[in-house]
C-alpha cells in the first residue's frame, strides 16, 4: 500500500464496502429484503426512503448490531464477518445513531472514552481524552465542553458529542443516520463542511436523511429503500428534489401545504415575565413575553439552546418557574402539576418524544393512551376499557399512517418516524386547546411532514392556539403567523410573517437588536 | 441505669462494636453497589451470605484453618453470583424473583448442610484482633480502630477500593454505563453480559466474604438463618448511600452503631423491652431514610434485562 491509500489517522482506506443480498425478518416485518448496497472511499451515499423502509435495519446490520438471516458483506473485495459492533469498529465501521447512544449522567470526555482502551491502562484518561476532544473540534469546528453532562446539553450539542465519538475512533466509513434531524441550519452547514472534509481525506460516507435538499447538497450517489426492498441508485447529479420526493414516496408530493386565511381569536395562553432556571444553574429564561391567540400559530425560532427546552417545560409544569405568569384561558397556571395542565387540554409534543413522551417497552396502543388513560371512554372506576383503547390505537394508526406490525407491537421495536408519529397521534387527536409542539416534523418522511403540517394548520382552523418551537426555519416559515425569536432566554422580538425573512431571522437568532437588523436590513 | 451509659469505657465499647457490627454490611452492600451500577439488581445477597457463612464456618472448623474457610466461602460466593448471572443475564429473568430464588435457596441449603454435617451448634476460634504498635495504644481511638481483626479492616479498605475502581478506572466507566445506558455501551463495543457477569460475580464473592465475617470473625458460630435479614439491609443501604461507597459506609455505621447501643443497653439491663431495643435500628434507620430522601438516581437500567433487538 502507498502513503496515500492511509487515512489522515494513519488506518487503511475501505476502498470499496459492499452488502449483498441482505435480508432480515422481524416478527411480522421483512424490514430487508435481498438489499445490495455499496460504498466507495471519497464518497457520501446517500440512502432515502419513507419512515419504516429499513434504512436504519439495513446500516445496523452493517454496524454489526443485528445479524442478517441472509446476505454477505465485502470489504474491498474480501468477505467480512461482522457479529457485533466491536468487529465492525475494528474494521474501521463508525457509526451515528438515529436515537442517541449517549449515557445522560457521564460527562462528554467518559462517553467519548467508554470502551476505548485507555493510555493508562487500567485507570481512566480523561484529562488526554478531553485534549483530543478539544483537539478535533477545534479542527472541524466543533464547540463543545468536554468535562459537560450529557444531561446539561441541548440535542444540537449531544449530536456533535456523537460526531466527536466517532471522530475519535478514526473511522474509515462512518454511517450517518439522520444525523441532521437535530441540527439548526447553521450547525447543517458546519456538519457538511466536516464531512466534506472527511469525503476529501478518502473517508466513505453513508448518509440517512428525509431532507431531500441535504441530500442533493452533499451526495455524490443516492439509493432508494420502499419496504425493505432497493428500488434503485443513482447519481445525485442526475437527478432532483422533485424526482427523489416521487421516486421515494411512488406519488407526486407538495411541498408547502397551503396556510389558508384564518381569523385570530383573543389570547389563549399567555406568558409574563416569566423566567427559569436551566439544568445548568443558569438563568434559562430571563423574562419571558409572549401571547399565542386562537386560531394562529406562533412560531418560536431560535439557535438551540437558547431556551426553547425551558420554555415549553415551563408551560407545561415540568419546570418550576422563578418568577412570572403563565396563564392558560384566563387562569393563572403558574406551579400547577403537569397532570392539572393536561386536563385543562393544553397538548405537549415534546422535542426529545423517545425520552419525554412515550414509554418505549409499552405497546403502541398503551403509548397513544399515555395522556388519557385515566378518563373515560379508556378507563372506567379505574378498569382499563381494552376493547376502547384498541379501537382508538387502530383508529389513530391508520390515520397516521404508523407503520407496525400491531397495534400490540412494544414501541421500541418502530422505525424512528414511526415511534415519533404515536405521539404526534396522541396529542393532536385529543382536541386540544392549546398545542406546544417541538420539533414536530423531526425524524419525519416527506408524506408523513406533510401530514403533520396539515394536521396542525387544520387544529389552527378549528381555533387552537398553536406555539410551534423548531430550529428548522423553513418550517418556521411554512406555519407561522408570526415568529417571536429567542436568543439566550429573551424574546428578540416578534414579526408577522408576512414581514419574516430567514435573513432577518437568523441576525436575531444570533443576538441582534431588532433596531439593528432594521439598519442592516437596509444596507442590503 | 441511663447514666451508666455515658461512662467514657462504654461509649467505646459501643463505638468499638459498632466498627465491628458493620463488617457485614459492608461487604455485602458494596457487593450489592457493583452488582447495580451495572444495572443487576440482586435480592439472593442473603441467600449467599448464609451459604458463606456456613462453607467458612464448616471448612475453618474441620481444616482448623480460618483462611481456607474465608475462602471456600468467597469460591461458594462467586459460584452463587455465576448462577444468578446466568439466569438474570443470558435466561433474561426478572431479577427481584430469580433474587429471592436464590435467596431461599441458599436458607434451605445451609440449612440442609447444617443438620447433614453438623447436626449441633458449636464453635471455631475466629479471626484474632490485629494489635497495632503505638496506634492500638492511643486511648479510646486506639480501642476503636485499631483492635480490630482483619475482615474489618478489609471491609474498611474496601471503601476508598469501590469508590476508586467505580469512578477512576475503564473498567468502572463500563460498570456505569452498561447500568445507565446498556444500547450505548453495546453500540461502543462494551460487552454488556461481560461486565454484568463480573459484577454480579464479585457481588457473589463479596456477599460470600460478608457472611464469613459473621461465622468466622465476630459471632464465631454458625446458627440456621443466622443472618436474619441482614442481607436485605445491605441490600436497602446501597439505596440509603445513593449508590456510592461513601455513602454505603454511612448507612452502615449508623445502622450499627445503634444496633451496639441497643446492645449495651440490654447488656447494662437499661430497662427497656428487648423487642423494642431490637426494632430501634431498623426504626431509626427508616426515618434517618425518609428525613434524607437520596437526591441520587438509581441507576436508569436497574433490574432491566439487556436484549439487542435481534
Ligand atoms: N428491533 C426490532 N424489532 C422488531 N421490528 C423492528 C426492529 N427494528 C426495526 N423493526 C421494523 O423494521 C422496519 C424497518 O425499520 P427501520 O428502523 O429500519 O426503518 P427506517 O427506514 O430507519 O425508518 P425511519 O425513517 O422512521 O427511521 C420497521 O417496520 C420496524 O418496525
Ligand atoms: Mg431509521
Amino acid at each position: 500500500m502507498t502513503e496515500t491509500d492511509k487515512l489522515p489517522s494513519g488506518r487503511d482506506r475501505i476502498e470499496s464496502l459492499e452488502m449483498r443480498g441482505i435480508t432480515k425478518r422481524f416478527p411480522g416485518v421483512l424490514a430487508s429484503d435481498h438489499v445490495n448496497f455499496d460504498v466507495k472511499s471519497g464518497e457520501v451515499h446517500a440512502l432515502l426512503g419513507e419512515n419504516g423502509a429499513g434504512k436504519s435495519t439495513l446500516m445496523k446490520i452493517l454496524y454489526g448490531l443485528y445479524h442478517p438471516d441472509e446476505g454477505e458483506i465485502l470489504i474491498n473485495g474480501k468477505p467480512v464477518r461482522i457479529s457485533s459492533p466491536n468487529d465492525s469498529i475494528n474494521l474501521g465501521i463508525g457509526m451515528i445513531h438515529q436515537h442517541f447512544m449517549l449515557v445522560q449522567t457521564m460527562t462528554v470526555a467518559e462517553n467519548v472514552a467508554l470502551g476505548l482502551p485507555s493510555s493508562r491502562g487500567l485507570l481512566t484518561d480523561l484529562d488526554r481524552v478531553s485534549k483530543r476532544i478539544i483537539e478535533l473540534a477545534n479542527l472541524y469546528g466543533l464547540k463543545i465542553d468536554p468535562s459537560a453532562y450529557i444531561w446539561q446539553l441541548s440535542v444540537g450539542q449531544q449530536q456533535r458529542v456523537e460526531i466527536i465519538k466517532a471522530l475519535y475512533r478514526g473511522a474509515a466509513l462512518l454511517i450517518l443516520d439522520e444525523p441532521t434531524a437535530v441540527l439548526t441550519p447553521q450547525e447543517v452547514d458546519e456538519l457538511f463542511v466536516i464531512m466534506n472534509q472527511m469525503v476529501k481525506d478518502g473517508h466513505g460516507l453513508v448518509f440517512i436523511s428525509h431532507k431531500l435538499h441535504e441530500v442533493v447538497e452533499i451526495s455524490h450517489r443516492v439509493s432508494v429503500l420502499r419496504d425493505g426492498r432497493m428500488i434503485g441508485t443513482r447519481l445525485t447529479s442526475d437527478t432532483t428534489k422533485q424526482d427523489l420526493a416521487n421516486w421515494m414516496v411512488g406519488r407526486e408530493v407538495g411541498f408547502t401545504p397551503d396556510r389558508g386565511q384564518v381569523e385570530c381569536g383573543g389570547p389563549r395562553l399567555q406568558l409574563k415575565d416569566v423566567a427559569c432556571g436551566s439544568d445548568r444553574g443558569t438563568p434559562g429564561l430571563r423574562g419571558i413575553n409572549i401571547d399565542v391567540c386562537s386560531g394562529e400559530i406562533l412560531g418560536i425560532a431560535g439557535v438551540s439552546g437558547n431556551g426553547q427546552r425551558e420554555l415549553a417545560e415551563t408551560i407545561t409544569g415540568l419546570r418550576k418557574t422563578t418568577g412570572g405568569h403563565v396563564i392558560l384561558e384566563g387562569n393563572d397556571i403558574t406551579g400547577f402539576d403537569p397532570s392539572d395542565i393536561t386536563d385543562r387540554m393544553l397538548s405537549y409534543i415534546p422535542e426529545e418524544r423517545m425520552r419525554d413522551g412515550m414509554i418505549k417497552d409499552f405497546t403502541v396502543a398503551e403509548n397513544m393512551i399515555l395522556r388519557e388513560h385515566e378518563k373515560m371512554p379508556y378507563s372506567r372506576y379505574g378498569f382499563l376499557n381494552l376493547r376502547e383503547i384498541s379501537r382508538h390505537a387502530d383508529e389513530l394508526i391508520k390515520k397516521f399512517h404508523v407503520k407496525t406490525p400491531s397495534r400490540e407491537t412494544h414501541a421500541k421495536n418502530l422505525s424512528g418516524g414511526n415511534i415519533q408519529k404515536i405521539v404526534l397521534a396522541r396529542e393532536i387527536f385529543r382536541t386540544p386547546r392549546v398545542i406546544i409542539a417541538a420539533q414536530p416534523t423531526r425524524g419525519l418522511d416527506i408524506g408523513a411532514t406533510e401530514y403533520v403540517r396539515e394536521q396542525l394548520l387544520e387544529q389552527r382552523k378549528q381555533g387552537v392556539a398553536i406555539m410551534l418551537i423548531s430550529e428548522d426555519l423553513d418550517e418556521i416559515l411554512a406555519l407561522s403567523d408570526r415568529i417571536a425569536v429567542i436568543y439566550e432566554g429573551q424574546v428578540m422580538d416578534i414579526v408577522p410573517r408576512a414581514e419574516a425573512t430567514p435573513a432577518k431571522l437568523g441576525l436575531l437568532m444570533a443576538g441582534v437588536h431588532p433596531e439593528e437588523t432594521k439598519q442592516t436590513s437596509e444596507v442590503f | 441505669m441511663i447514666s451508666d451509659l455515658f461512662t467514657v469505657t462504654v461509649l467505646v465499647g459501643i463505638l468499638a462494636s459498632g466498627i465491628r457490627l458493620s463488617t457485614p454490611y459492608l461487604y455485602a452492600a458494596i457487593g450489592e453497589a457493583f452488582g447495580q451500577k451495572s444495572g443487576v439488581l440482586n435480592l439472593g445477597v442473603e441467600g449467599q451470605m448464609l451459604l458463606g457463612a456456613f462453607a467458612a464456618f464448616y471448612v475453618a472448623l474441620t481444616t482448623g484453618s480460618l483462611w481456607l474457610g474465608l475462602l471456600t466461602a468467597m469460591i461458594v460466593g462467586a459460584l452463587m453470583g455465576l448462577a444468578m448471572a446466568y439466569v438474570t443475564v443470558n435466561l433474561h429473568a426478572e431479577q427481584g424473583i430469580s433474587g429471592i430464588g436464590f435467596y431461599l435457596f441458599g436458607l434451605g441449603m445451609s440449612d440442609l448442610l447444617f443438620q447433614k454435617l453438623m447436626g449441633t451448634v458449636e464453635t471455631v476460634k475466629g479471626f484474632p484482633e490485629i494489635y497495632i504498635p503505638g496506634l492500638s495504644d492511643i486511648p479510646g481511638i486506639g480501642k476503636i480502630f485499631f483492635s480490630q481483626n482483619i475482615l474489618v479492616y478489609g471491609a474498611y479498605l474496601l471503601v476508598p477500593i469501590a469508590w476508586f475502581v467505580l469512578n477512576k478506572t475503564t473498567l468502572g466507566l463500563k460498570i456505569r454505563s452498561v447500568g445507565e445506558n446498556p444500547d450505548a455501551a453495546d453500540s461502543l463495543g462494551v460487552s454488556v453480559s461481560r461486565i454484568r457477569y463480573f459484577t454480579i460475580i464479585l457481588g457473589g464473592t463479596l456477599s460470600g466474604i460478608a457472611g464469613a465475617s459473621l461465622s468466622i470473625a465476630l459471632l464465631n458460630v454458625f446458627q440456621q438463618n443466622m443472618t436474619s435479614g441482614l442481607g436485605f439491609i445491605a441490600v436497602a443501604l446501597v439505596y440509603f448511600g445513593g449508590w456510592r461507597p461513601i455513602g454505603i459506609l454511612g448507612g452502615a455505621l449508623l445502622f450499627s452503631f445503634i444496633n451496639s447501643l441497643q446492645l449495651w443497653m440490654q447488656v447494662l439491663s437499661i430497662p427497656i423491652p428487648s423487642d423494642i431495643a431490637v426494632m430501634m435500628p431498623y426504626v431509626v434507620t427508616i426515618l434517618v431514610l425518609v428525613a434524607t430522601v437520596s437526591k441520587v438516581r438509581a441507576p436508569s437500567a436497574l433490574s432491566k434485562p439487556f436484549e439487542r433487538g435481534d
